[in-house]
């Protein structure tokens, strides 16, 4: 402690780094860091709450797909094949399981983290930006929804419900709906107040995931129902990945990815206008 | 370091124009709504100085702290830290500071050392760098065998240690604390004194509130108290006391029955009165003449003490003896 004041100071001199750099006042650069925290909470916490999120759409799957798919026989995937109906569910089993996660992480946790946990508000004391934070946190949602995509995908696979090679794109597709979800939660979280304007926010996530074409095709709704379903990220998500999975490949698909862009790109620019709201009150 | 060391009184450093400014606010507000919390208040502090920030509850203290720390956006006025604008350049400020806020924000996911690592990491600063500074961070709170507790193990105290430590981490060279003894016991406080007095020997400046008196004039070189979001007065402790003050205090107790009658009666003795309910304070040149006074007005105390006046006094008269929230 005594010499080291005579010394120019580390974290200064990391910090002037980038003091010319654009956004110097709420980036950093060190976003990684965010993921550092995260790995050592992981590492210490129960495997059963790690798990959980990858066992979930799992149960589904052998709940759905072995239960009432005897029952139902083959379906019409909407492209004019007929497939086992574990086939049919299992890709919006997927998109709905990185739709959770990712949206989960950027509300539910970013809120408690916030007002409750003070985490946030620890970090803000130091050089780290808000940018940093909200990269950070997102960053680290993804690279879970990768793991579970991956997971996932193994065990649909080795039972034979990938009919095409394509399903392999399934994963990087997982990955961008969980971006999307979370740019987006996050924007709206930077807007919420209270515990109930959260419940209210989450609430509408299950009935998004009942009626998107998870458990049954839309063409069963008159059309303009199926015209407002389509419009929903949960459909875009399932169908997304159920192209991908049956190989039912088209130039239509860069119509779901171009959704999916968007909604990152106004989820994240709401956030980053917002980020100072979000972190520093 | 043995507990009963006593920890040598601050000196005085003056505050000349050509001193290097570490914080200068103008005006500074922080309106919450329709409520001022900070209304309007100019201070600055000097690099190596020592500068405290006294009040009530609901002050404005934190509030201003939180301004200072580049970590709440103000509402309006001037603030430059170390020369910098702090909505321009929040990260590149705070690098400079090492903030202990009133409550705890430990991170009670992480293990006790974790906390120090990861914060430290916060700042861009190295694995190796940090592994050797933990040690000696763990040393001074004192925590060595609570490195891999959690952090909701430790009591209060205790985790008031490891925020301050965590403060730390970055050799700052202005350190901030709102509060920092709170819930700490005598050792502890006087360990903490005694470090805060050896880093200002090192030049660190530092910014203390406090609702301890005597830890203030401890502390402090200079402080300002604050009331309702304004500056009521600031100085040196003792101009403070010299300004606000008599330099003696008489405290006499006739019971609580009959303290307001004998009141009326001495109430020409001394400089002024504050007639509590379970005794008299009077203000005076000198303590013992002014008792003198009273008995040979027949009056017979209870009890009486004289003692020399102190930032207390100063305290409850400019910012009042009753609780106002
Ligand atoms: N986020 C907020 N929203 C609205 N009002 C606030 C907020 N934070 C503080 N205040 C108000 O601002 C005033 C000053 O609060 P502050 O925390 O600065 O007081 P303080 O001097 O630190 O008090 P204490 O000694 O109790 O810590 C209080 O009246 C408080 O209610
Ligand atoms: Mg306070």
């Amino acid at each position: 402690m005594s010499s080291s004041l005579a010394l120019p100071n580390e974290a200064v001199a990391i910090a002037e780094k980038r003091s010319t750099k654009r956004w110097a006042n709420i980036y950093a650069g060190r976003a990684r860091v965010l993921f550092e925290r995260s790995f050592r909470v992981v590492k210490t916490s129960s495997w059963p709450v790690v798990l959980s999120g990858f066992v979930e759409p799992v149960f589904y799957l052998v709940a759905f797909g072995s239960g009432v798919g005897p029952l139902i026989g083959d379906v019409s995937d909407g492209y004019g094949h007929m497939v086992s109906y574990s086939v049919y569910i299992a890709p919006a089993l997927l998109a709905t399981s990185a739709m959770n996660g990712a949206f989960y992480d950027s509300t539910w946790n970013v809120f408690f983290k916030m007002h409750y946990g003070k985490t946030y508000q620890a970090m803000m004391a130091t050089s780290i930006g808000p940018l940093d934070v909200a990269l950070g946190e997102i960053g680290w949602a993804l690279l879970r929804g990768l793991v579970y995509a991956i997971g996932f995908m193994t065990i649909v696979a080795s039972l034979g419900l990938v009919p095409s090679l394509w399903g392999i794109l399934a994963i990087p597709a997982a990955v961008l709906i969980a971006f999307g979800f979370a740019s987006v939660g996050m924007a709206i979280t930077s807007y919420l107040k209270s515990f109930q304007q959260m419940d209210w926010v989450t609430f509408w996530l299950l009935p998004m995931f009942l009626f998107s074409g998870t458990f049954y095709p839309v063409s069963v709704y008159p059309d303009w129902i199926t015209n407002i379903v389509r419009a929903l990220p949960l459909w875009q998500a399932a169908d997304l990945v159920r192209c991908l999975m049956l190989g039912n490949i088209s130039t239509a698909l860069l119509w779901h990815v171009l959704y999916f862009a968007v909604m990152i790109a106004v989820g994240l620019s709401v956030a980053t206008r917002r980020l100072t709201r979000l972190f520093m009150r | 370091m043995p507990d009963d060391q006593i920890v040598p009184r601050l000196t005085l450093v003056p505050n000349p124009e050509n001193q290097t400014q570490m914080i200068v606010a103008q005006n500074l507000t922080k309106v919450y709504g329709d409520f001022t919390a900070v209304a309007g208040i100019d201070f600055t502090v000097a690099k190596g100085e020592s500068f405290g920030l006294l009040g009530p509850n609901g002050a404005g203290k934190s509030t201003t702290m939180r301004m200072i720390t580049a970590t709440l956006q103000r509402s309006g006025g001037d603030l430059t830290i170390l020369d910098k604008d702090p909505d321009k350049f929040g990260p590149q400020i705070r690098a400079h500071l090492g903030v202990v806020p009133q409550a705890d924000n430990l991170d009670t996911e992480l293990k006790v050392h974790e906390n120090l690592y990861i914060y430290g990491r916060y700042f861009g600063l190295s694995r190796k760098y940090l592994t050797k500074k933990i040690d000696e961070l763990l040393a001074f709170a004192q925590l060595e065998d609570k490195r891999n507790s959690k952090v909701d193990q430790l009591s209060g105290g205790m985790k008031r240690r490891l925020t301050i430590a965590r403060a730390l981490v970055n050799e700052p060279e202005v350190l901030l604390l709102d509060e920092p003894t709170t819930g700490l016991d005598p050792q502890a406080r006087h360990v903490l004194w005694d470090r805060l007095f050896r880093l200002k020997e090192q030049g660190v400046t530092l910014v203390i509130t406090t609702h301890y008196m005597d830890e203030a004039e401890q502390l402090c070189d200079r402080l300002i108290v604050m009331d309702q979001g304004k500056i009521m007065a600031q100085g040196s402790p003792a101009s403070l006391i010299a300004e606000h003050s008599s330099p003696e205090v008489v405290e006499v107790r006739f019971g609580s029955d009959r303290n307001a009658a004998v009141a009326e009666r001495i109430s020409h003795i001394g400089d002024r009165m504050d007639v509590l309910p379970d005794r008299i304070l009077i203000y005076a040149q000198d303590g013992e003449a002014a008792l003198a006074e009273i008995i040979s007005l027949g009056q017979h105390p209870v009890t009486s003490l004289v003692r020399r006046s102190s930032l207390e006094d100063v305290f409850l008269r400019l910012t009042g003896r009753t609780l106002v929230d």
